[in-house]
């Protein structure tokens, strides 16, 4: 299927918009730019407690630009992607395909927010920060949506660094540097995002096999996913000790990271050994995935707060 | 030009509000960050 996939030429509404500024949020993938945000404040953090440290209010400025980029590329992609949007459940219901917002707005709304993201984050930080968030929306919309996605199966392993720099970009706008450890949390995101987006393709199947969207369970079949989900699963559990191992983080993060990575390779099995078709598991991976990501920042987060003010 | 109707009015005011909203908050997140870097630089006695 590699190379085969071509844009679908489904004409979409292209009417003067109808819609209200909501629905220009909504273009921004609130629910992705959270985590955005979130793991951003951790790379924040997490430099603060290395002694680096700008104004507070700097830091909030600069936390605002990297969720505004991050929601920016979200529209940019929701752009491109709009004619596989139309064929999938999941997607349908986003702005352009419902006609409430047509595709070139978006682009333009995506374009303006991501070259205000980086001049701001260049201001209110450093050069360095604003940088690693302009690659971060360029690899994002180019290399992942127009090139690797409806490419090849391994579209969000290689995309996924675009979702896993956010930590970096944070860690940069505080201390103007990205050293081993901001990678160390890029690392985490990197091998989380496979067995992730895999359990959603799981169930979500007939989906991405509708919108011609090469994603491993269409392209190498069920079994191979599975497989691949859990070879990930355990690769992720070791990567998620590794903080406390380079000394990044403590006891605390160790027993989190190592309890909810433990808990991740048994659901990972679980779904392994499951019969084909099975939805309900791969579900409850998918689930469970976003919690292991937000419990394990979190932890991380808590054992720096503990640093700078304990 | 076609007519809008009443619930496209009111969405385009919605919209123009928000323009509004969002530019002034960028004016004002601009110059916050001026006064800050202006601040540090004079608190370390650069010029």
């Amino acid at each position: 299927m590699n190379g085969a996939v071509t844009r679908p030429l489904k004409e979409l509404p292209q009417q003067a918009s109808h819609a209200s500024p909501w629905d220009y949020f909504a273009l921004l993938k609130p629910r992705v730019m959270s985590l955005v945000i979130f793991t951003a404040l951790v790379g924040m953090v997490a430099a603060v407690s290395t002694g680096a440290g700008i104004h507070p209010l700097l830091a909030a400025i600069s936390l605002l630009a990297i969720a505004v980029g991050a929601g920016a590329s979200g529209a940019l992609n929701m752009w491109w992607d709009a004619d596989i949007d139309a064929l999938m459940a999941r997607t349908i219901g986003r702005p352009i395909p419902r006609g409430l917002v047509p595709a070139p707005e978006a682009a333009g709304f995506g374009g303006i927010l991501s070259a205000l993201s980086v001049a701001l984050l260049a201001l209110a930080s450093n050069y360095v920060a604003a940088g690693l968030l302009a690659f971060t929306i360029f690899f994002y919309l180019v290399i992942y949506s127009m090139w690797l996605k409806r490419l090849t199966p391994q579209n969000i392993v290689i995309g996924g660094a675009a979702g896993a720099l956010p930590p970096v970009v944070g860690w940069a706008a505080i201390s103007g540097s990205a050293p081993i450890e901001a990678w160390i949390l890029f690392g985490i995101i990197f091998l989380w995002t496979p067995p992730h987006f895999w359990a959603l393709a799981l169930y979500r199947e007939g989906d991405y096999a509708r919108a011609g969207v090469p994603m491993m369970p269409v392209v190498k079949g069920e079994r191979s996913t599975k497989r691949q989900i859990f070879i990930y699963a355990v690769i992720l559990a070791f990567a998620g000790a590794a903080p406390y191992f380079v000394g990044m983080a403590g006891p605390f993060y160790l027993a989190v990271a190592s309890a909810l990575g433990a808990w991740f390779v048994w659901l990972s099995f679980g779904v392994l050994r499951s019969e084909p078709g099975e939805k309900e598991l791969p579900k409850r991976l998918f689930g469970f995935s976003i919690l292991y990501l937000f419990a394990v920042f979190a932890a991380i987060l808590i054992e720096d707060l503990w640093v700078i003010y304990g | 030009m076609d007519e809008l109707s009443p619930e496209e009015r009111k969405k385009r005011g919605q919209r123009n509000v928000a323009i509004a909203l969002l530019i002034g908050a960028f004016v004002a997140i601009i110059y916050l960050v001026t006064m800050l870097k202006i601040g540090a630089n004079i608190a370390s006695g650069n010029p």
